[in-house]
């Protein structure tokens, strides 16, 4: 088989992989998400203890290697009696990790809006909740965009771990091409190009929200383009 | 007496395992033993299994992971089964147990075609590479490296494709690996086989340490496989 018809007759199954990479990046992120929300809030307004169940959450979760979560998931709670699936392990582990990440991005973005700015909100009659939501929030999304983006890739290029549990994805399909075709670093090749094209994809359209969302005047970034 | 009592008793299990279903780790990227082809898991092992299940009473469920998960899978109850060109070893004999042999393998010793080079290779100052945690990792360590007969490096790939690839690439002398898996590489690519390390390694299936009821029924049917001439013909499908 040529090289180029070995690319072609990979792709279907690439592709196939490319699905499962997508959505365990997505799902992950999306959990990540639902928990970082809360842990960011906390750690910017709450109480003492949560500011601390905060920072001791987000320091284990950043400084075990992605891997080893995954594997203390997948091997370790069976030991306890409950069982996940592979998939499901995978997302728990990208998830859970990710959150302690993305928490720091929302904290830091919410803490970038200068506390003047709710201390108006609150002269005006708003409630602290109301100061947040129409104020403080539309503020900080914008900021938290870019670092978001970055986790974003982060999480794509981590889902890639998933295969040691089993999870058949984009790196293990191209691994099963490549144990019959012998043709490593063509495989590895079309493998980087589907990742650099979903990473851009994303990235460009972050961008284009973020651009859709930009006030003039109100812009952290510098304005080389 | 004692034979068909035996013999009873198995047939009993079987029928008690009709319908159950197992679930079966392997690691795809083993070929002949087991790959993947057109989506399916496909391979010596691979229809080996199926037939002891067909055999047997029972459904096997394929699950693929990386080789090294294999084990923990297994003793973490996520696996029953383990089939994946798996030598049988005391270490792991430790953590599992293993079928009755069902394959009786050795090393070969790969060299880049037209290199000139001869089973010598493995002496002095060579560099040589090897599949990391196969037999022959375990072979070259043990043999070569701790008694300084190999002065040169010693190189540990995550696969076996890897470990051709630097070969080829030239950036390192000979490759110790599986014969069988030796033998199809060689086939199409611009390696040869020098030499071949008689170390009668035996492949087993492995199951959770002390479930007997499900060893006993895999050894059957490896046993039937054979009798029936069987895994002669599974065995010239991909040989």
């Amino acid at each position: 088989m040529d090289k180029l018809s070995l690319i072609f007759n990979s792709f279907p199954t690439l592709l196939e992989g490319t699905w499962v990479t997508l959505k365990i990046t997505f799902l992950s992120l999306g959990l990540g998400l639902v928990i970082a929300l809360p842990l960011s809030f906390g750690q910017v307004y709450g109480g003492k203890g949560f500011k601390a169940f905060v920072v001791v959450y987000e320091r284990i979760f950043r400084s075990i290697p992605e891997l080893v979560i995954l594997f203390l998931i997948f091997y370790g709670f069976p030991r306890a009696g409950i069982r996940f699936s592979p998939f499901t392990a995978v997302i728990l582990g990208l998830g859970i990790r990710s959150a302690a990440y993305q928490s720091q991005i929302f904290r830091g973005a919410i803490q970038s809006i200068s506390a003047t700015q709710m201390r108006a909100a609150r002269s005006l009659g708003m409630t602290k909740f109301q100061g947040f939501r129409h104020v403080v929030l539309p503020q900080a999304f914008r900021v938290a965009l870019p670092p978001w983006a970055n986790e974003f890739t982060i999480v794509l290029k981590d889902s890639s771990l998933a295969y040691a549990l089993g999870v058949t994805e984009l790196l293990r399909q191209g691994g099963y091409i490549i144990s019959t075709s012998y043709e490593p670093m063509l495989i590895y090749l079309t493998i980087a190009a589907i990742y650099f094209i979903i990473t851009f994809a994303v990235n460009r359209s972050l961008k284009k929200l973020e651009e859709a969302l930009a006030i003039p005047g109100f812009e952290i970034k510098e304005s080389i383009r | 007496m004692k034979k068909g009592f035996l013999v009873v008793i198995l047939i009993l299990l079987a029928v008690f395992a009709i319908g159950k279903t197992y679930m079966v780790g392997t690691s795809a990227d083993f070929p002949p033993f087991e790959y993947v082809e057109d989506g399916k898991y496909v391979g010596f092992d691979m229809d080996l299994i199926r037939a002891i299940a067909d055999e047997m009473g029972f459904k096997v469920v394929i699950v693929d992971m990386a080789f090294d998960s294999l084990i923990a899978a297994l003793a973490s109850g996520n696996l029953d089964i383990v089939i994946a060109g798996m030598t049988i070893t005391e270490e792991r004999e430790q953590v599992v147990d293993f079928s009755t042999p069902y394959w009786v393998a050795d090393q070969s010793v790969v060299v880049s075609e037209g290199s000139g080079l001869s089973i010598t290779v493995l002496f002095g100052d060579h560099d040589i590479g090897v599949q990391t945690g196969t037999t022959g990792d375990l072979w070259v360590e043990e043999n070569l490296v701790n008694t300084k007969i190999l002065t040169g490096q010693f190189k540990r790939y995550e696969t076996f494709v890897l470990a051709m690839t630097d070969l080829v690439n030239g950036n390192v002398d000979a490759i110790v690996l599986d014969s069988p898996v030796a033998e199809m590489y060689a086939k199409s690519r611009p390696v040869e086989i020098v030499g071949i390390i008689k170390t009668g390694e035996e492949y087993g299936i492995a199951v959770q340490e002390g479930n007997k009821e499900l060893l006993n029924l895999i050894n059957e049917g490896i046993k039937r496989l054979q009798e029936s001439g069987k895994i002669e013909e599974i065995i010239s499908k991909y040989f």
